[in-house]
């Protein structure tokens, strides 16, 4: 029987499971599937801080939510149409979330006695009436997908692991997504375990052809392709783009990239993403601690290379001694805080925007730094690009302050040529730059470019440049050890004005405002980008207007701002954290700011923001 | 000076004519007190740097916090005074990347082995190509006179009035455990024996520990008094050479030999005959013998006290093998282009 065909322009699905279900691995498969199709899509993973708790309860869920479109979207979305919950405790957990008549699919196998008690049901949902308002598909995936294998050379348990690939060809039919790439990938993951290989695609296949004759779902969907620019596209995650961005600026400065990091969630992955592309020349360091992870940096700095280290706010506080040094030194070094949940350990794979006054002024003394945030998943490439020529051309520490949400979602990335990419020079010193007054040449590593003010960078190994420089405060010029007063206070101007002098090679911000009539902006930084485009999107098409501008370059602002602020009524600033850019905005432009915080480990539902926007629009 | 004396430094530039130690003086004046021993240890080291053979701009001294981490400021190389026991870990960085350095440590008992102790068995283990020379002397001497990780259990500091309670630290026991291919001890005011090890340290590829017996005359003066004293050191202090019987005293009376129990000990070479005498093996594969020799020394009195090399064994440098790895994997995939990288596997067009 034909099934019909129903042409949907949006869906959010959410894959739901225990953390041993292979729910980040389902969500990947259907996620590829959908950006090859051509959908527009933005990705959400979320999973607990422990590898495995304990199989079937509240903190072993394991999530993740996809969105796709047949036109350009913004987020993650803000609720599923579809759940897929491999268990009660997938259910509990996420029913909340779910919006009356969604479409939820459950895995009927695992609703046992046991199982239900484990997260506090009394009685069976799938069989009271708590599932009333929902368009409920109960599926036995377990024992059919167990049912299907039969006859593999598969252990029972090795089976019923693969009712994640029976899941996943099940919501492949049902969204029509091409198997073909999953069927590739799933030969070359199991290439050494034949067996494994073949039930995972046997339960794939299963899933799919339930789907086409099973009488419990008789509808299947279409999403068509969105209309995106033209060229070619990949679907990329934020701490992969970011990894690539670093390889491309070790490309672009001529410099060799040297990574010195300790493992840390959630920025491990840069990690394990550079130490694979050691044909590029990267040398990955990893360290015996986060301290030793920047100082191995700051001493590959100092030998002149592209030297990056890469942590989470935890790791931030350990290093700011080692950033302050990095300060005092004038060395380029990259400081990659992939931010997430705090203080303290706080919410190791929840999201975060709390860490920007740390990054600001979490070190002793006068220690100014330049701060970059990429606003989404790929422009994570971008940032690291800046980032790196900001550091390489004004010898300064740069933190990149990306995001838990940015590390692991994904979006379509329209693949940029190489060859149209920035270059950038590091101009290393060569030879004396100072005439003494008896006519010896002399290098003095201190003195400074007068456009830029950055000093040369004389690496070891240069010939009649040898020097000695280190934390001490340095005699303005020559460089040597200085304790006096007027000098001090010289350097430490000095320093912060090198900052604000990168302002001059920053773009000015833009507004987004098609009405041009708008009293009220929304301003944000970091990867609070998509949910403030889609909230201003809801206002507009409610017959609102309302203008929205990113800031990306956090210290120091662009030159422009202070205009901006100034053109609006009302400045709204929506932050994943309590108010921490709108501290720095009032105390250095002196405007009234509405502060809009929480700090719920998620990002930004689009429609609620959409409710603040539009109660302000009526307060005016 | 040949590649083959200083294995270790054979990536390294040549000088372009004979040095001598004036070069490697730099113009800033020297601001340790009066009589610290750290002016011996400069000395010698600048007298020997110029047997290297080396380019003096690809030597490079980096250093942690302390009187001691002052040293690369008075020599006329590339220096880095860093931060407080940080030093081990940027030198492994700048060491890590840049194969043509010849890279030297500065620290002292506190900067390397109370701070910065889990940077310097780190950087023993990987055996990075540095040699780190820490100033020991049993006190903390740039914040005035605290006692430290090496001070004798009891001291009587400025911080504790009532004698210290923590037991020492044995810097050259603690990198023996800390997997160190080269472990030496030598003394500031014995400027040969100093050079001695300095140039065994330096032939060494991977990560040497020099421990250096430094007197600081304000704060612990006499620390190491029966190790110099004319009158005491030689029935005190033996002296390792690689390939020789263990002996010494006056009259090397006394020898190092082992117990039935199998611990080694301290014997009257009359009693037990020459022929029971060990004979150090700096080379050996097991550190077992050189770890129960720098046991042997009594931590208050500082009787049978080894100096010398302890272990000198060949074992890849971290750096050499990061190099290699490198080298194969670009051999295997092919030198990187930016553009296959950035595309990825998982295409699709949007025409």
């Amino acid at each position: 029987m034909a099934k019909q065909v129903v042409k949907l322009s949006k869906v959010v699905i959410r894959f739901a499971g225990d953390s041993g279900d292979g729910m980040q691995l389902t969500g990947d498969r259907f996620t590829s599937e959908t950006a090859g199709l051509g959908n527009d899509l933005s990705t959400l993973p979320d999973f607990p801080a422990e590898i495995r708790a304990p199989a079937g309860t509240l903190p072993g869920v394991s999530a993740f939510q996809l969105h796709f479109a047949d036109h350009d979207i913004m987020t993650p979305g803000d609720a599923p149409n579809v759940l897929v919950a491999m268990n009660p405790a997938a259910l509990k957990a996420n029913l909340k979330d779910l919006p009356r008549g969604a479409d939820l699919i459950v895995n009927t196998d695992e609703f046992t006695k046991r199982n239900l008690e484990k997260v506090g049901y009394s009685s069976n949902p799938i069989e009271d009436d708590s599932l009333d308002a929902y368009n409920v598909h109960a599926v036995a995936l377990t024992s059919m997908t167990v049912e299907a294998l039969k006859g593999f050379a598969v252990s029972k348990k090795d089976a019923e692991r693969a009712k994640n690939m029976y899941a996943l060809g099940l919501l492949c039919w049902l969204y029509n997504r091409p198997s073909q790439g999953t069927l590739d990938f799933l030969r070359s993951k199991f290439a050494s375990k034949p067996d494994i290989m073949n039930a995972n695609i046997a339960a794939y296949e299963a899933g799919w052809s339930f789907g086409e004759t099973t009488e419990a779902f008789s509808v299947q969907y279409e999403i068509a392709p969105a209309t995106m620019p033209a060229g070619l596209y990949r679907n990329i995650t934020g701490n992969p783009a970011l990894s690539l961005g670093l390889i491309a600026a070790s490309e672009l400065s001529g410099l060799p990239l040297f990574l010195g990091s300790y493992p840390i969630t959630p920025a491990s992955d840069i990690l394990h993403e550079l130490s694979k592309h050691k044909n590029f020349g990267v040398m990955t360091f990893q360290a015996e601690d986060e301290i030793a992870g920047i100082g191995a940096a700051l001493g590959a700095a100092y030998g002149g290379a592209l030297a990056v280290t890469t942590t989470s706010g935890p790791g931030v506080a350990l290093k700011s001694e080692a950033i302050g040094l990095a300060v005092s030194l004038e060395l380029p070094l990259l400081i990659v805080d992939v931010q997430r949940g705090g203080p303290s350990t706080g919410l190791p794979t929840k999201t975060e925007q709390s860490d920007l006054l740390q990054a600001m002024f979490g070190r002793n003394g006068e220690a100014p730094v330049a701060i970059v945030a990429p606003q989404s998943p790929s422009d994570c490439f971008f940032a690291a690009i800046e980032a790196a020529r900001i550091a390489v051309e004004y010898r300064t520490p740069v933190f990149i302050l990306s995001d838990g949400y940015l590390a692991n979602g994904s979006e379509p990335w329209l693949v940029p040529d190489a060859s149209t990419l920035p270059t950038f020079e590091p101009n290393f010193a060569t030879g004396p730059n100072h005439t003494a007054a008896d006519g010896t040449e002399e290098f003095w590593p201190y003195l400074r470019d007068p456009e830029t003010l950055a000093r040369p960078w004389a690496i070891p190994g240069t010939k009649g440049l040898e020097h000695r420089i280190g934390g001490i405060e340095k005699a303005d010029g020559i460089g040597t050890i200085s304790y006096d007063p007027d000098n001090h206070d010289k350097m430490v101007r000095l320093r912060q004005a090198k900052i604000d002098a990168i302002a001059r090679t920053i773009p000015d911000i833009k507004v987004d405002d098609p009405s041009g009539e708008a009293g009220v902006l929304i301003l944000g930084w970091g990867s609070t980008f998509g949910p403030i485009g889609a909230a201003c999107r809801l206002v507009r098409t409610a017959g609102a207007n309302v203008a929205q501008a990113h800031i990306r370059h956090l210290n120091p602002f662009p030159s422009n701002l202070a205009e901006i602020l100034r053109g609006y009524d009302k400045v709204i600033v929506p932050e994943m954290n309590l108010g921490q850019l709108a501290l720095l905005l009032r105390a250095k432009y002196l405007v009234d700011i509405i502060s809009y915080n929480q700090v719920r480990g998620m990002p930004f539902k689009s429609d609620e923001l959409a409710g603040v926007i539009t109660d302000v629009l009526e307060s005016l | 000076m040949t590649t083959n004396t200083f294995p270790a430094l054979s990536l390294v530039p040549k000088a372009d004519g004979p040095q001598s130690a004036k070069d490697f003086k730099s113009d800033q004046e020297v601001r340790w007190c009066p009589g610290c021993g750290d002016y011996a240890i400069l000395s010698a080291v600048q007298s020997f740097l110029p047997d290297l053979g080396v380019a003096r701009e690809n030597i490079v001294f980096v250093s942690g916090i302390g009187c001691s981490s002052r040293f690369p400021y008075y020599l006329d190389t590339f220096g880095l005074h860093s931060i407080h026991g940080r030093a081990p870990a940027i030198a492994t960085g700048l060491a890590s990347s840049r194969p043509d350095l010849s890279v030297w440590v500065i620290t002292g008992d506190g900067d390397a082995l109370s701070i910065g102790g889990n940077h310097l068995i780190h950087a023993l283990r990987r055996n990075v190509n540095l040699k780190i020379l820490l100033f020991n002397n049993r006190i903390y001497g740039l914040t005035k006179g605290q006692y430290s990780p090496t001070s004798e259990q009891g001291k009587i500091t400025k911080s504790t009035p009532e004698g210290s309670l923590d037991y020492s630290f044995n810097p050259v026991s603690l990198a023996l455990g800390a997997e160190a291919t080269f472990v030496a001890r030598t003394i500031d005011s014995d400027r040969k024996h100093l050079t001695e090890v300095l140039t065994a340290a330096a032939a060494h590829e991977g990560t040497a520990l020099i421990e250096i017996y430094q007197n600081c005359n304000i704060f612990n003066d006499g620390a190491w008094e029966p190790l110099k004293d004319s009158d005491t050191r030689d029935d005190t202090m033996m002296r390792l050479v690689h390939g020789q019987p263990i002996r010494f005293g006056k009259d090397m009376q006394f020898g190092v030999t082992r117990a039935v129990e199998g611990h080694i000990k301290v014997v009257e070479v009359s009693s037990v005959g020459e022929e029971a005498i060990l004979r150090h093996d700096a080379h050996a594969k097991d550190p077992g013998l050189a770890f129960a020799l720098s046991r042997l020394a009594n931590p208050r009195t500082l009787q049978n006290t080894p100096i010398g090399v302890f272990r000198d064994v060949e074992r890849p440098s971290y750096d050499r093998l990061l190099r290699e790895q490198v080298a194969s994997v670009t051999e295997k995939k092919g030198k990187g282009d930016l553009q296959s990288l950035l595309n990825g596997n998982d295409t699709w067009n949007v025409s």
